[in-house]
């Protein structure tokens, strides 16, 4: 099993311990990953500023896949969404296909589609490397252990171009945190996105938002939050110590990526998966047996 | 920017002339991607009701902005900051009864808000270090020698001269924040 890493703008900007869990834990499960031969943005964050920009350094990637004949395997569900999405319309509209390729010929590029996948870490655990082997993988299951789960956004909605899990009750990433032995409890507003991508526009809404969030998990009386996506991290790891001070209250919720989690339970030392540089201390999930 | 004022602004100012309203704007963009079935939303307010954002924002109501798209009256929606508010998680596109792709109206009046002139810094910024390095993020030069530290792979290289080449098909370059 051999993907190429499409490993994104803000993994390798504020969040080397996901790459670094994600890339050990792989290893381990027998899946080969080649870098990118050259990288541009995905195209995400310009889709504001201008629709075809965005499309056309999506394409630009996945051209370079198919060049290459290798599936992408993104740990962003940003990235994820957004080259799925761009794959996906133009592989199946013959008229946009034609457009964005007119622009792509002035770099030498066209892409012809239907040729490659692009799949996010759990959809490429869950459906290619599968439950099975991952439970295999598990030496040191996390019975005591009771978390919370929160899926990006970007790597279920809007359904009609993802088609993965069910966004309205999503259950992969609850199934892939019980394969490491720990049980994934429920909480209100669980589906809500963190607020992260319109910080940079108002922090005010995304704080709350967040903290709302936190507060339905500390209800249900979790020890923990899983994540898989760089943002959604930023804004329950990193920007915690805020939210705090801003409502008033302590959460106390370590987050950890779902790769350090699983990681802990194949018996990969803690420091290994660079639990250490997560912001919410995280000593009560390591020391859990 | 500060939340409260502007919605204060939009209060002030609820009363409509016909002067605020373009007639022809919902035909001339019938065709751009995220329109097309703008003209189906009959304001149930599903969208604003399942809007995470909506739940904390007294001035992001997504069933407001498509109701003001729908009546022509574009400058007052290119000119507002709710514009910006939306966090692209698409759930009122999934839950839209009528399938109006929300999210896809929302993005495309950016689109032109953009051209128009308004647009907020952040944005320049992306699109400045994108043309710049590849990155949407400018990465700091600590961050390349730690990645060789921990034994991991160097970044993958930009082509920067691709990237600016289809910047200036699109037009898209000159919305890059001027570099000092």
């Amino acid at each position: 099993m051999k993907y190429l890493l499409f490993l994104g703008c803000a993994v390798p900007y504020r969040m080397p311990s996901y790459e670094v869990s994600a890339r050990k834990v792989l290893e381990r499960l027998g899946v080969e990953l080649e870098e990118m031969p050259e990288f541009n943005c995905c195209g995400l964050p310009i889709d504001s500023v201008d629709h075809d920009a965005m499309m056309v350094l999506a394409a630009r990637n996945l051209c370079l896949a198919e060049q290459k004949g290798l599936d992408i395997l993104t740990l962003c569900p940003g990235c994820a969404g957004t080259l799925r999405k761009v794959n996906k319309s133009l592989s199946e509209d013959k008229k946009l296909k034609e457009h964005i390729n007119a622009i792509l010929k002035e770099i030498g590029m066209q892409f012809e589609g239907g040729k490659i996948r692009v799949l996010h870490l759990i959809q490429a655990l869950s459906e290619d490397v599968g439950f099975d082997k991952i439970k295999e993988a598990v030496v040191k299951p996390l019975t005591d252990l009771q978390v919370t789960e929160h899926n990006g956004c970007h790597i279920l909605r809007p359904a009609k171009y993802i088609g993965f899990d069910d966004p309205e009750n999503p259950v992969i990433l609850k199934k892939l945190i019980e394969a490491t032995g720990a049980k994934c409890l429920d909480y209100m507003y669980e589906t809500d996105c963190c607020g992260a991508p319109i910080v940079g526009v108002n922090d005010k809404i995304p704080l709350h938002l967040a903290g709302d969030k936190l507060r339905n998990i500390k209800a249900v009386n979790a020890q923990a939050l899983i994540t898989v996506c760089p943002f959604c991290h930023m804004m329950f790891d990193i920007n915690q110590p805020r939210i705090e001070r801003l409502l008033n209250e302590k959460f106390a919720i370590p987050v950890l990526h779902y790769p350090q989690l699983l990681g802990l339970a194949m018996g990969i030392d803690p420091k290994e998966l660079s639990l250490d540089e997560l912001r919410v201390d995280a000593t009560n999930i390591t020391n859990t047996k | 920017m500060s939340e409260n004022k502007s919605a204060n602004d939009v209060k002030a100012s609820r009363s409509i002339s016909m002067g605020d309203i373009d007639l022809t704007f919902k035909y001339e963009m019938s065709e751009v991607p995220g329109f097309e079935k703008l003209r189906l939303c009959f304001q149930c307010g599903s969208c604003t009701a399942d809007c995470p954002i909506a739940r904390f924002s007294e001035l992001y109501h997504p069933r407001k902005l498509m109701r003001m798209t729908q009546l022509g009256m574009k400058n007052r929606v290119i000119g507002s900051e709710a514009l910006w508010l939306c966090a692209a998680c698409f759930t009122c596109v999934d839950h839209c009864p009528q399938g109006v792709d929300i999210a896809g109206v929302i993005r495309a009046l950016r689109n032109i808000a953009v051209r128009e002139g308004v647009v907020p810094q952040v944005f320049r910024e992306l699109t400045n270090n994108i043309l710049t390095t590849g990155y949407a993020y400018k990465i700091p030069e600590m961050r390349h020698k730690k990645r060789a530290e921990r034994g991991l792979p160097d970044l993958p290289k930009a082509n920067t001269g691709d990237v600016a080449k289809l910047f200036d098909v699109l037009a898209v370059s000159k919305f890059a924040k001027k570099e000092k």
